[in-house]
């Protein structure tokens, strides 16, 4: 099974945290009892993951140097910054970030 | 710069049973094998599935790390975390474009899988709500729990199987209840359907189902008669409550799954007036059952078929694996949904018709296709998880759809 598993450290929304090295951010989060992964780009309305295997996209998120990744394909690694998923502005509806 | 072109024999999409299983009998003959999988580690779903059978436990990891461990001594070369996003044919040689550049190979096999149905019910958005496949992997992939006290939403043969895992994992479940009825939903919230459903899964389940066999078979065929035999509050299967006269109504919370509210429903599946309450459940897991998961094949320009009893759109393929795109031949769950041992079946197979087809076999090409096809049967035969009852008879209709357009007058 997974002993033996080195711990890292890494911030989400510069909150520190740990997890196991090599294992999918969203899974790193989740044990953390983190659930909300983003806001949703229109609504602002928070997102967590879904489908877990990097089919369905809602568990996207920033990780500074890699940009926007699917957190549950994405693997741990020491030191990572990660962020949750933006609201974004909408030059139609003239929403403006705040 | 024009990125490096990685040549193979064979390139491999998917790292699940029918891939790795198909890699190995390749590379047994020979053939150099690229496996492309975007997950992190190799295995596919069987990473996460077991069941008892027979009194002992199959342990999909296992039989993964058996597969692994053979292609590893073989030479064949794994590569994870890597997406493929794109082929085309040039000059009898297939481009796939990856995440990590462009591999080229006479010949691919697409060992995709399924992916799930999504299944929109109120409130499904928050966080917390997850495919019964997600509750899976994080339970038994990556040891996290999906949540204190779940509840799954759908009885399908997915359903049942994986909350089976959750039960023996320790990931406490309120129960298994029906979707809300309504368009999205159809067959899936109505009571007698699911019974149908349950029937199908009796071998599985131990003593209640089998008790009540007696009765909702006698019920099956008096429509109506279901709900007042069914006990609303349910029986226990493997001590999680199964509720057929129960519908969730709505998924609740602000920034995270809350509660869910459960409503009684009439044999039609209808929403009892009056018998709302709200049951505290910090994860839902949404059962809509699965489909092939077959873009690539589309991206090859593959022709498709709708077959419902396979779980859909899926791509044209003869018996042999074959598709009607030369150097394109497919296994497993893309070519309709069945349970991990027919995929790995398959895989075998699909090896056997491209090395046949690579000339690398000789004379015994021909037969060691034919054995491959008896040995794809018999494991269909004896499946403990049949996920639809017509799936012998639906795939005999698309082979001989197959000999009626590209085989006739040859």
């Amino acid at each position: 099974m997974k002993s033996n598993r080195d711990t890292v450290s890494f911030t989400f929304n510069g909150k520190p945290l740990t997890g196991y090295r090599g294992e999918p951010i969203a899974a790193a989060l989740l044990a953390a009892g983190i659930r909300t992964l983003r806001k949703h780009e229109e609504s602002g309305n928070p997102r967590g993951l879904y489908c877990a295997i990097g089919h369905c996209m809602e568990c996207r998120l920033s990780v500074q140097g890699k940009g926007i990744v699917r957190s549950c394909l994405t693997p741990l690694e020491d030191g990572m910054t990660v962020l949750e998923g933006q609201q974004l502005a909408n030059e139609i509806t003239g929403r403006k970030l705040p | 710069m024009k990125p490096k072109l990685q040549q193979t024999d064979l390139i491999i999409v998917g790292a699940g049973p029918a891939g790795l299983s198909a890699a190995t009998a390749a590379a047994d003959n020979g053939l150099s094998v690229t496996v492309i999988d975007e997950f992190p580690e190799p295995g596919g779903r069987m990473l996460g599935q077991f069941h008892e059978e027979q009194g002992h436990w199959w342990v999909g990891k296992r039989i993964a790390d058996e597969l692994i461990e053979k292609n590893r001594a073989q030479g064949v070369s794994i590569r994870c975390g890597v997406s493929v996003y794109g082929m085309l044919k040039v000059d009898q040689l297939w481009e796939v474009s990856t995440s990590h550049g462009t591999w080229t190979a006479p010949r691919v096999l697409l060992a995709t899988g399924a992916a799930e149905i999504p299944m929109p019910t109120c409130g499904w958005t928050l966080p917390g709500v997850m495919s019964i496949g997600a509750a899976q992997v994080m339970t038994n992939v990556h040891y996290v729990k999906p949540g204190k006290r779940g509840l799954i939403i759908g009885v399908n043969v997915l359903a049942m199987a994986i909350a089976r895992e959750l039960s023996v994992s320790g990931v406490m479940l309120a129960g298994i209840v029906l979707p809300p009825g309504g368009p999205l939903a159809g067959k899936a919230a109505l009571p007698r359907n699911n019974l149908q459903v349950l029937m199908g899964l009796s071998h599985l389940a131990p003593s209640p189902i089998l008790r009540f066999g007696g009765k909702i078979a006698y019920a099956l065929g008096m429509a109506g008669i279901v709900s007042s035999l069914f006990p609303r509050r349910g029986i226990k299967l493997w001590d999680i409550p199964l509720k057929l006269r129960t519908a969730a109504v709505s998924i609740n919370g602000t920034d995270r799954v809350e509660s869910v509210t459960l409503a009684d429903v009439n044999a039609k599946g209808e929403i009892i007036a009056g018998s709302e309450r709200e049951e505290a459940v910090d994860f839902v897991a949404l059962a809509g059952g699965l489909y092939p998961l077959a873009e690539l094949a589309s991206v090859a320009g593959c022709p498709f078929i709708y077959t419902p009893e396979l779980g859909g759109h899926l791509p044209l393929h003869s018996e042999r694996m074959q598709t009607p795109v030369e150097g394109l031949y497919v296994a497993g769950n893309i070519t309709g949904v069945e349970s991990a041992l027919v995929a790995m079946a398959q895989g075998q197979l699909a090896a056997a018709s491209i090395c046949s087809d690579a000339g690398v076999l000789g004379e015994d090409g021909d037969r060691k296709v034919v054995e491959a096809i008896g040995e794809v049967q018999r494991v269909r035969a004896s499946a403990l998880i049949q996920f639809h009852p017509g799936i012998p008879e639906a795939r005999r209709k698309i082979y001989r759809m197959w000999q009626q357009t590209y085989e006739a007058g040859v």
